[in-house]
């Protein structure tokens, strides 16, 4: 059942979720690390960023957080140690499903970077936003109406459209339903992947901030995930970058992004275009990472 | 002005749309209303907006891969609008594009070398020795290997095919090439290798690119010239640094303002 620590309490200094050497492997190599020794924590009411280009392990740290993994991937090592207001400190890790449905969607949220291919083409945003409610909190007819108008509402979509299909309704507001569902029941912790990848500039701009309003309302903590610095910059309070599976370096917004320490964070930062074109752009020259971490290099060889 | 390889003057093409209760009802949309932009010789313009703005209809109707309603495209001399299918194969030798989605854009049945190679074959450039010996360099150039030709798309990473896809563009040696937001599917890292590629190979071939992209930071880099569309019609455009120092139009300042990261750290 679920394993539930009896020396935390809630009100304790303990961080909203921490990961504790989390690894996770694929069943075919288990010695061929995706996520390799991943620690660090998000407090409630802040937003931290992963950092990384592709295949570097940061959506699996998300899934892993929520339970997601594929049928071919394994938690092999460490802690998810969620501190929930009710239930305390519990291990995500080591949790039976049942007890991991009850978090899911309810405590812990996710938004996905495709709006058009999480939402369920065939079902009204209204009743795919209430579904949740009813899974979790039992809401029913007209209570669940009403939490439906103000969630609504609370994204900047007009109550009206409840009853409109996905396919109706624009990239933005898609993402702002996603965003609306993800909150339906007040979670404590919302995983953002990549969600504003797909958007345009503006619509992304406002996505940003109307999330970073929520999270600040609801008091939520936040794990974002995303490849571009600048969204970075606008929404972090604290940012980690991965590589190869990695944690390669981590700590606040400032300090990362103002003074990089590990050459890898310093070649990412490098290789992005800034707006004012001074900045010369430098591709990230491998090799030279490559002799920094064989261990990693070897590992890659051997899959 | 003879300095300009490519004008478009204006451009219009209209699309209808089913809308109403089972799409009964048709509405038109203007994907491109009056649009008219010129590229100079060895340099790089920038098409700018968000989707919907019609910026890639504007690059498929300036290969003629897509019909204009009116309007007329001037390139060498001559309006590709006019001209008949068998004249337009002939003038594409010049005229080469570079599509957005590297995966969806590469035949995953043929080999890397018959993708890069197919050109040359259609437009029966050389014999068949000379014709390798070409996809050889082009693929060294954008940084793949010889032992690549045998190999098949799926084998390579996102930023290789999008390499590929450029040498498959490149080998005719064009004067034109049209890039659909041809780095918007990579990560970050990836992205600055390619624009630079593309920049070096612009220089070493003389080649006119219009680069359409929805993200100003990479324009920034890349663009001598800017057209900046919204809702089918160009409403700005100009010198980079002049848009990006002083944008009139308030869509622009809007589309400015809206890039991630500004009020840096």
């Amino acid at each position: 059942m679920t394993v539930k620590s009896s020396v935390d309490n809630k009100s304790s200094g303990r961080p909203l979720l921490q990961l504790e050497h989390l690894s996770v492997a694929s069943k075919k190599s288990p010695s061929h690390y995706l996520v390799n020794d991943v620690s660090f924590s998000i407090e409630a009411g802040k937003t931290t960023c992963v950092v990384g280009e592709s295949g570097s392990g940061k959506s699996l740290t998300a899934l892993s957080v929520m339970g997601l993994l594929s049928k071919q991937l394994q938690l092999s090592n460490g802690k998810v140690l969620f501190n929930d207001a009710e239930l305390g400190l519990l291990d995500l890790a080591h949790l039976d499903a049942e007890s991991l449905r009850k978090i899911r969607g309810a405590k812990i949220a996710m938004i996905f970077q495709e709006p058009m291919t999480s939402l369920n083409p065939v079902l009204t945003i209204g009743y795919q936003i209430g579904e949740s409610l009813t899974t979790h909190l039992g809401l029913k007819g007209a209570a669940l109406k009403i939490r439906i108008a103000s969630l609504l509402e609370m994204v900047g979509i007009p109550v009206d459209r409840a009853n409109s299909y996905p396919d109706e309704l624009s990239g933005g507001q898609r993402q702002r339903v996603m965003i609306a569902m993800s909150i339906a029941c007040e979670p404590q912790l919302l995983i953002a992947d990549e969600p504003t990848t797909a958007l345009d500039v503006t619509v992304q701009a406002q996505i940003l901030k109307l999330l970073d309003e929520l999270k600040n309302r609801m008091n939520m903590g936040m794990l974002f995930i995303t490849h571009d610095f600048g969204v970075v910059a606008d929404i972090a309070d604290n940012v980690v970058v991965m590589f190869r599976g990695k944690i390669v370096e981590s700590g606040t917004k400032s300090d990362v992004l103002n003074y990089p320490q590990h050459p890898y964070t310093k070649a990412l930062l490098a290789c992005v275009p800034d707006v004012d074109g001074i900045k010369p752009l430098q591709p990230i020259d491998y090799r030279w990472l490559d002799e920094l971490s064989p261990v990693a290099l070897l590992e890659e060889e051997k899959l | 002005m003879t300095d300009n390889v490519l004008v478009a003057n204006n451009l219009i093409k209209t699309y209808t749309q089913r809308s109403g209760k089972f799409g009964f009802g048709t509405t038109l949309v203007k994907a491109l209303d009056d649009v008219s932009i010129s590229l100079r010789r060895g340099s790089t313009l920038a098409v700018v907006g968000e989707s919907g703005s019609g910026k890639s209809t504007l690059a498929r109707c300036l290969l003629q891969l897509q019909p204009l309603d009116s309007g007329e495209v001037l390139f060498a001399g001559q309006d590709l609008s006019k001209m008949s299918g068998k004249e337009l194969r002939v003038a594409r030798k010049d005229l080469q594009m570079v599509f957005q989605d590297p995966f969806a854009s590469l035949n995953p049945r043929m080999r890397v070398g018959e993708i890069v190679g197919e050109g040359l074959l259609v437009h029966a450039i050389g014999n068949q020795a000379t014709q390798q010996q070409q996809v050889i360099a082009m693929l060294k150039r954008v940084g793949l290997s010889e032992a690549d030709m045998q190999k098949y798309p799926h084998e390579f990473s996102g930023g290789q095919r999008q390499r590929i896809g450029i040498a498959r563009a490149l080998v005719l040696q064009p004067k034109v090439v049209v890039c659909d937001e041809p780095v918007s599917a990579l990560d970050v890292s990836i992205q600055a290798q390619i624009l630079l590629l593309l920049k070096e190979l612009q220089q070493e071939m003389t080649l006119s690119y219009v680069f359409i992209s929805h993200d100003l930071r990479v324009v920034r880099h890349i663009a001598n010239d800017i057209v900046v569309m919204n809702a089918g019609k160009v409403v700005e455009q100009g010198s980079v640094v002049d848009i990006y120092r002083q944008p009139q139009h308030e869509y622009t300042r809007n589309l400015l303002a809206s890039i991630p990261g500004k009020k840096a750290a």
